[in-house]
């Protein structure tokens, strides 16, 4: 297995990698890689260019800003994991991001590249979804912010343009009663289905094309989640209700 | 990229893995090819000295890093780090294809918890597939690989290409 071929770019500078993005034909951002390049090694993805950002310098911060924390694109999952802010503003992210495969996948893959990459069985974009957060996108023609509600479009699917770079992710802080919970067949799998809580609100993953939000009283309502191999519809309606549970008797 | 401590090129094809960079190129066979997309974790490798997967890295990214492989951990002749001491005192292999992936996943586990849980240990080694084991042999070989490394493996003063 090996990646097709393609073009390689490593921008040094946001702008540059803004330029590459609204120029090119067919340009996929390579950040973590660690969704990207399996789906190039099986070739299910078959970009003409890759454009790299790990040579953007700066862009690798978690901080604090507007009542919240801002995690930029190039902060790798084990970063925000080991990030005494996060931590304490938003222990929801942290312990989400100790469910996202394994620490050794997480010392490179990223928070930004989780919600651009839109798997709906992904934690990340459920948690921003819980907390109404939101992502920041740069471009050549400016910048703008997207809220995560608007964000998640279908799977692997969002509203980002082409020729836009998803630079930074806004999760606002909350400390209120929380909970991340979701059951896989192995540790450190995607989820079959999985349920997260944040105060009153309620968001699922795994079981529709994007993380959805959902009622408390009666969290499967409407859902038609597909079935495969490892579970039948019915199962992951049947996760949904008893992790929902869980969720608030915790 | 250095790799082992010994500058090298970086390929002219931007679609090599560093995998196969390491392997083809550069004669580093004791990196492993297992399942290519992430999955085994019999290709990890140290990257800046935190455990990665080389199957998901091309190699023309890591120019400017360090690259440690499991020949870098003790040189022919030298004593065995002590990760590698661990696994061969506490029988932590069996047909050794996973091994290296697992030492180097030791490795940066210690680095980042000198004397882990019993659970730490669990979340430390789930990355990586082992066949043979039963992984009972292997929690063994990390508790050792603990007492070993005293101080602890992230401690020792560095000198150039050792990772410990």
């Amino acid at each position: 297995m090996k990646p097709p071929p393609f073009e390689y770019h490593a921008p040094g500078t946001v702008e540059v990698a803004c330029e590459l993005l609204g120029s090119l034909e067919d340009a996929k951002v390579l950040a973590g890689g660690q969704s990207l390049v399996p789906l190039l090694n099986f070739r299910l993805a078959r970009p003409a260019h890759i454009v790299d950002i790990n040579r953007v310098g700066g862009l690798d911060r978690i901080y604090e800003r507007d009542g919240g924390v801002a995690v930029q694109a190039l902060a790798r999952q084990a970063d925000v994991e080991d990030s005494d802010l996060v931590a304490h503003a938003c222990p929801l992210l942290s312990d989400a991001v100790r469910l996202v495969a394994h620490r050794v996948i997480r010392n490179r893959g990223t928070v930004c590249g989780s919600i651009a990459h839109a798997d709906p069985a992904s934690e990340i974009p459920a948690v921003l979804l819980a907390l109404g957060g939101n992502v920041v996108v740069r471009s050549s023609r400016g910048e703008r912010t997207i809220a995560a509600d608007q964000l998640f479009a279908g799977v692997f699917e969002t509203a980002l343009a082409p020729d836009e770079l998803l630079v930074e992710a806004w999760f606002p802080a909350f400390r209120g009663p929380h909970a991340i919970l979701e059951e896989s067949r192995r540790h450190g799998d995607f989820a079959l289905a999985g349920v997260v809580r944040a105060g009153e609100r309620l968001t699922l993953f795994g079981v529709a094309p994007t993380p959805v939000m959902a009622d408390r009283a009666d969290p499967a309502r409407g859902l038609q989640p597909s079935g495969d191999l490892e579970a039948t519809p019915e199962f992951r309606l049947h996760l949904v209700r008893v992790l929902a549970d869980k969720a608030f008797a915790a | 990229m250095r790799v082992n401590g010994v500058e090298h090129p970086a390929p002219r094809d931007p679609r090599r893995l560093l995998t196969d960079h390491l392997r083809h190129d550069l004669g580093l066979t004791g990196t492993h090819v297992g399942c290519e997309h992430g999955v085994c974790g019999c290709c990890t490798v140290l990257l800046d000295g935190a455990p990665v997967r080389s199957c998901l890295m091309l190699a023309v990214q890591g120019e400017g890093h360090d690259v440690t492989t499991i020949e870098g951990l003790a040189r022919d002749g030298a004593p065995l780090h002590p990760v590698q001491q661990a696994f061969h005192e506490c029988h932590g292999l069996q047909c050794g294809f996973c091994t290296p992936g697992f030492v180097l996943s030791v490795v940066g586990l210690l680095r980042q918890h000198p004397e882990p849980t019993a659970q730490e240990i669990e979340e430390g080694i789930a990355g990586n597939l082992c066949r043979c084991t039963g992984y009972a042999s292997i929690r063994r070989a990390v508790n050792r690989a603990v007492e070993l490394s005293s101080p602890p493996v992230g401690k020792y003063p560095a000198k150039p290409g050792d990772v410990a």
